[in-house]
């Protein structure tokens, strides 16, 4: 699954349907792409809830609308030859 | 019992020979692949950017993003009505597939 290969660990920001964004340390990821994030703070001027005191939150994965991820941590190469593997698999 | 007949299952299909020809929508997606595509998603929301990665759900990693929001607004009085967009660049990013309405590659004037 594209979102676990080795972004644990690493800050993202997950951005839900209802337009909160939710920056934060990925912890794990399921397969319903559910995901558990650490140490979270509201990013975008905090117009939406404050969380000030929640640390860790569960995100459920129908929620989510986009993921933000760290550019440098990722590998092109390796997404798109995982990406064909993939959909060849489906197919079968 | 049971485990050793999935194991003979998955191994006469990793012998099948995988075929590059465009058979189902989803092909035309994989020739897009490391190229800039055009997304449209709910909700007025445009995305243009390089696809990275994609499922069968269409989840999507797209780099060197482009998002842009378009809102209307009505003026009370003149009952007019003003689009406005908004855009943001993202580096890299995830899209839930279930937000997807249309996938295209760029639209090019001209």
């Amino acid at each position: 699954m594209m979102l676990t290969l080795s972004l644990v660990g690493k800050d993202v920001v997950v951005e839900l349907k209802n337009d909160l964004s939710i920056c934060g340390t990925l912890h794990s990821v399921d397969q319903y792409l559910n995901i558990k994030l650490t140490d979270i703070s509201v990013t975008d001027p905090e117009k939406y809830p404050h969380m000030l005191s929640v640390k860790n939150c569960f995100i459920r994965g129908s929620v989510v609308r986009y993921v933000q991820l760290p550019a440098d941590e990722v590998d092109t190469q390796l997404l798109q030859d995982a990406a064909r593997k993939e959909a060849m698999q489906q197919k079968q | 019992m049971c485990g050793i007949l999935k194991i003979i299952f998955d191994e006469v299909k990793m012998c099948q020979p995988t075929t590059n020809t465009v058979e189902e929508p989803l092909d035309l997606i994989r020739l897009s692949l490391d190229e800039r595509i055009y997304v449209k998603m709910r909700n007025d929301r445009e995305l243009r950017g390089r696809l990275h990665a994609y499922d069968q759900h269409l989840n999507m990693i797209l780099g060197d993003v482009e998002e842009t929001v378009t809102t209307v607004e009505i003026d009370e009085e003149t009952y007019e009505e003003l689009y406005k967009s908004t855009k943001r660049n993202i580096p890299m990013l995830f899209v839930r597939g279930d937000g997807v309405v249309l996938v295209a590659p760029p639209l090019r004037v001209g």
